[in-house]
């Protein structure tokens, strides 16, 4: 999108666009404070928005300060992703019904919502048009998927402060939202520099005739994104992947980590790529009909592996091997990217801090075993 | 279907109750033939189903659990108590004599054994439902499939898939609250979390007797955390672990491990 | 856009007793539309369903060129498939399908075939011995290697027979611990691949068993002459959506649900060695 394209607004009218959303018919939702994170919530007023906080993140850690600044988007994620907005976390898919003759099914589509949403990160437009390939782009297409990403209407922000958990430079996925969005915003200085990045979004843009945002502001803009990606401490060096990871199948550093993982799935369920749905039958007492409906699933469960009496991955040696060699590795070959961008959450939201950007140097180092606890964060 | 009580609360057979709407269905759907909780019609067995609620702490209930499994078509233990010998198998780690000198007035009375066991270890147990109490609808999807002539499943994940399916934010690493969610079955809805506070375990450890080395739960990896990240000291680390499914495997391993640390 | 989820109910027409706990479901789909429009390939499978209980990827063994009847072969062992076994001709169950890569029998044509087998039944090669019996003189010589551990483990004992009869064709079958009636092989069933008489370069493989028979059965026979790619193996994992999204079937970059569950040998080679995975 040309600079000239981008507008200037005003923090405190940022309103004027909440209120041109609902106009439209949008539902907005944005990022709110609670129960110690900032969590999508529908909003309608610029007041329900994080206003002032900042989020800490590091390993296991998550914690919000009030800053008793202006600042509207300084809390850069919470624990969820865009993931849910179309991916659901519980999906009925089929009503069944006992019938004449046995049963009848009936497809339960959701209803087409129109959903704004606003202050989705870099990071979570990778996720989300890697979660479209899957769902909309492979050998089927999922109906129920479809339905509810027709209608989202994504607000991106650049980000201007990067984590201690973020590496989102290193998969070259952010800071800066370069595609997959309708509008991306950069807060700057008490105002909010607006870019389109479809045609829904400019045609919002210019129902909100704003001032062209300067070539100083511009350029500003674009310089606290790009040293929002040389501050960041952690990268991902995935260049010898796939084949690097297939190879340390057998590296004595699973064990390691296996010691310490939990197995369970808080990784996977953050994770705005992670896909897998398990699905689940639920008749009532009577017998005459029965719920068919799908949950988000992990490969970390027990049913994840299971043949008929044995699970192919019993241990949690297993399990951590498969999420890290699948993400990481075999992903690029099923659908020619990595499975990882970069965001983090899987670092911040493991309650026992496990770090991915440490374990892969540690599984694909040639030196056998590291400690867990010797290499730093960063390396 | 018979109900049974053993060495409980009567929180289980409360759960039953509960069902409100869904207990006409049940009565309509099989016959409640012996509940002495709910009706004073006691009708002998045999029975298709006993749901038994309870652990065995005396020597008579070790003998009449024998007679129960012997009118029973399926046994399905109900609650924490039953599966795993509740809060009161806490007694296995301390002197029942002195217990009894300290509260009753006339302890010579007191006829107990010097432990809490669950039924599973006296008789052959069909199926198992944890929680303490048990989820009223976990234990009618169990009822459901018996009448269907389907073998019961119940999930063995994680607490915390059901916290992020819910949109729970998770207190051990927003609050630094130690939580037991990660090394929990699911089956409660997440309830504990779900108000801000940490899972206690009542349903268990995830996996349940599955369990093998290097199998989940990882409740070693969890206690570290809690005593290096979040400051628990070894007594702390102890009751978390040594509560109301306390003497399950798992859970009991952890607990004494710390115990030595103390 | 079309709903790969949705089931159509289908009813049992007839159940055959294969073995105690093994029967043969023949299934015909309700809908008029939906019976006339199925296709499949020898090697595919349906997700069958269970009113209230759920679904389990069964492969299925009828002839492809009688698409509206489908035969499927279920040991009642899961909770799915042994609420099946409880059902009866005139019962209804659901089918969606059908789903994934079947064996490459129209390629095959004039080649010789192995088929190697270990377990307890095979449903997925039974179907291609049909398939290829019923179209006897497009194929060479056929051979039939089945291992067993003990001889009560042998299912299909009268179709090993029936088998036998064809012509130009032989029945090779092993046990490792068998009983005084035992009049075969006595050992693992990979010791028949050195000893079977076969011309490696106009020979296909189709292999169907444990992963552990695959991984020290192949090298075997590529010893003799058969190239990694002429050898076909049907891989298990767990499926649930049949349709490459659910996760569940994952073997190293390969969704089995829709990669397979019938792979090239050299194209998984790397990950068969591997348990695990």
């Amino acid at each position: 999108m040309a600079p000239e394209t981008r507008g200037i607004l005003p923090l405190a009218d940022l309103q004027r666009l909440l209120d041109t959303l609902h106009i439209r018919g949008y539902r907005i939702a944005g990022p709110t404070v609670r129960d110690g994170a900032v969590m999508w919530e529908t909003i309608s007023q610029i007041s329900d928005l994080p206003i002032g906080w900042r989020d800490h993140q590091e390993p296991g850690r998550y914690r919000l300060e009030q800053t008793g600044s202006a600042e509207i988007f300084g809390v850069v994620h919470g624990p969820q992703s865009l993931k849910p907005f179309a991916f659901a976390p519980r999906e009925p898919l089929l009503q069944i019904k006992r019938a004449q003759g046995g049963f009848s099914a009936h497809p339960e589509l959701p209803e087409p919502e129109k959903v704004a949403v606003i202050g989705a990160r870099a990071c979570d437009l990778a996720g989300l048009a890697i979660q479209d390939q899957i769902f909309l782009n492979s050998s089927y297409q999922d109906p129920y998927y479809a339905v509810r990403r027709e209608e989202l209407f994504v607000i991106a922000v650049n980000c201007t402060r990067a984590l201690p958990t973020c590496f989102c430079a290193s998969m070259d996925t952010g800071p800066r939202a370069k595609n997959g969005f309708d509008l991306a915003l950069t807060e700057i200085d008490n105002q909010l520099v607006l870019e389109a990045g479809s045609e829904a979004g400019s045609d919002l843009l210019s129902a909100l005739s704003l001032p062209l945002a300067s070539h100083n502001v511009i350029g500003e803009a674009a310089a606290r994104v790009e040293a929002c990606a040389r501050s960041q401490v952690r990268r991902l060096d995935h260049t010898r992947l796939p084949q690097a990871l297939y190879d340390a199948y057998e590296h004595p550093r699973w064990d390691d980590v296996a010691a310490r993982c939990l197995a369970c799935a808080n990784c996977t369920m953050v994770c705005p790529t992670c896909f897998c749905h398990t699905v689940e039958e639920t008749p009532d007492l009577t017998g005459q009909q029965t719920e068919h409906a799908r949950l988000w699933d992990s490969c970390f469960t027990q049913e994840h592996g299971y043949i008929h009496g044995k699970n192919v991955r019993p241990t949690i040696k297993d399990r951590y091997r498969m999420w890290i060699t699948h993400k990481l590795a075999s992903w690029i070959d099923q659908f020619g990217t990595s499975g990882c961008v970069g965001c983090g959450r899987c670092i911040t939201w493991c309650p026992v801090g496990i770090d991915l950007t440490e374990e892969l140097p540690a599984l694909l180092a040639s030196d056998g075993r590291q400690s867990a606890k010797s290499t730093s964060g960063n390396t | 279907m018979g109900v049974f009580k053993f060495a409980s609360c009567d929180g289980c057979q409360l759960s039953i109750l509960n069902l409100e709407d869904d207990l006409l269905a049940l009565g309509q759907a099989l016959d409640i033939a012996y509940f002495p909780e709910a009706s004073s019609r006691m009708e002998a067995g045999p029975y298709d189903i006993a749901l038994v609620e309870g652990s065995i702490t005396t020597a008579e209930d070790a003998h009449r659990i024998r007679s129960v499994r012997e009118q029973a078509i399926v046994l399905m233990t109900i609650g924490a108590c039953a599966t795993a010998g509740g809060i009161q198998a806490l007694r296995n780690w301390a002197d029942v004599e002195s217990f009894k000198q300290v509260v009753y007035p006339s302890p010579q009375y007191i006829q107990s054994l010097s432990t809490s066991t669950p039924i599973s270890g006296h008789v052959r147990v069909d199926f198992e439902l944890w929680g303490c109490p048990i989820d009223k609808g976990q234990l009618l999807r169990i009822i459901t499939d018996l009448l269907a002539g389907v073998r019961p499943r119940l999930s063995a994940d994680s607490v915390c898939i059901e916290c992020k399916r819910r949109g729970n934010v998770c207190v051990m690493v927003a609050k630094g609250i130690p939580c037991l969610g990660p090394v929990t079955r699911t089956g409660c809805g997440a309830i504990c979390p779900s108000m801000g506070r940490d899972c206690y375990g009542c349903f268990g450890p995830t996996e349940g007797a599955r369990t093998g080395p290097g199998m989940p739960p990882n409740t070693a990896s969890l206690a570290h955390q809690f005593h290096q990240g979040l400051q628990l000291i070894p007594i702390e680390v102890v009751r978390r672990f040594r509560g109301i499914n306390g003497d399950t495997e798992s859970f009991k391993r952890e607990s004494e491990s710390w115990e030595k640390k103390m | 856009m079309i709903n790969p989820y949705l089931i159509h109910p289908a009813t049992i027409v007839e159940k055959i007793q294969e073995a105690e706990d093994i029967h043969t479901y023949r299934l015909r789909l309700n809908d008029e539309d939906a019976r006339r429009n199925f296709r499949f390939t020898a090697g595919q499978f349906n997700m069958v369903y269970l009113f209230g209980v759920g679904e389990v990827a069964i492969s299925i063994v009828s002839d492809p060129d009688e698409p509206e009847r489908l035969d499927h072969t279920i040991r009642a062992v899961g909770r799915v498939t042994s609420a099946i076994g409880q059902l009866r001709a005139g019962d209804t169950v659901g089918i969606r399908g059908p789903f994934g890569q079947g064996w490459p029998l129209e390629d095959a044509h004039g080649h010789d075939i192995v088929i190697a087998t270990g377990g307890l039944g095979c449903a997925p090669v039974v179907g291609a011995i049909e398939y290829i019996f019923r179209r006897r003189r497009e194929y060479g010589s056929v051979k039939i290697i089945h291992g067993v551990k003990t001889p009560r483990d042998l299912l299909y004992h009268e179709r090993f027979e029936t088998w036998r009869r064809q012509p130009d064709t032989e029945v090779l079958l092993a046990s490792d611990r068998p009983d005084e009636t035992w009049r075969y092989h006595v050992g693992v069933v990979t010791e028949l691949f050195e000893r079977v008489p076969i011309n490696a370069a106009k020979t296909l493989v189709l292999m169907c068993g444990p992963e552990i028979m695959m991984r020290l059965g192949v090298p075997i026979l590529m010893g003799r002459g058969i190239p990694a790619t002429a050898v076909y193996v049907s891989l298990e994992r767990h499926m649930e959506c049949g349709i490459g999204l659910c996760g569940h079937c994952q073997m190293g970059p390969y969704f089995l649900c829709k990669d397979g569950p019938v792979m090239r040998y050299d194209r998984v080679e790397p990950w068969l060695g591997r348990t695990g995975v």
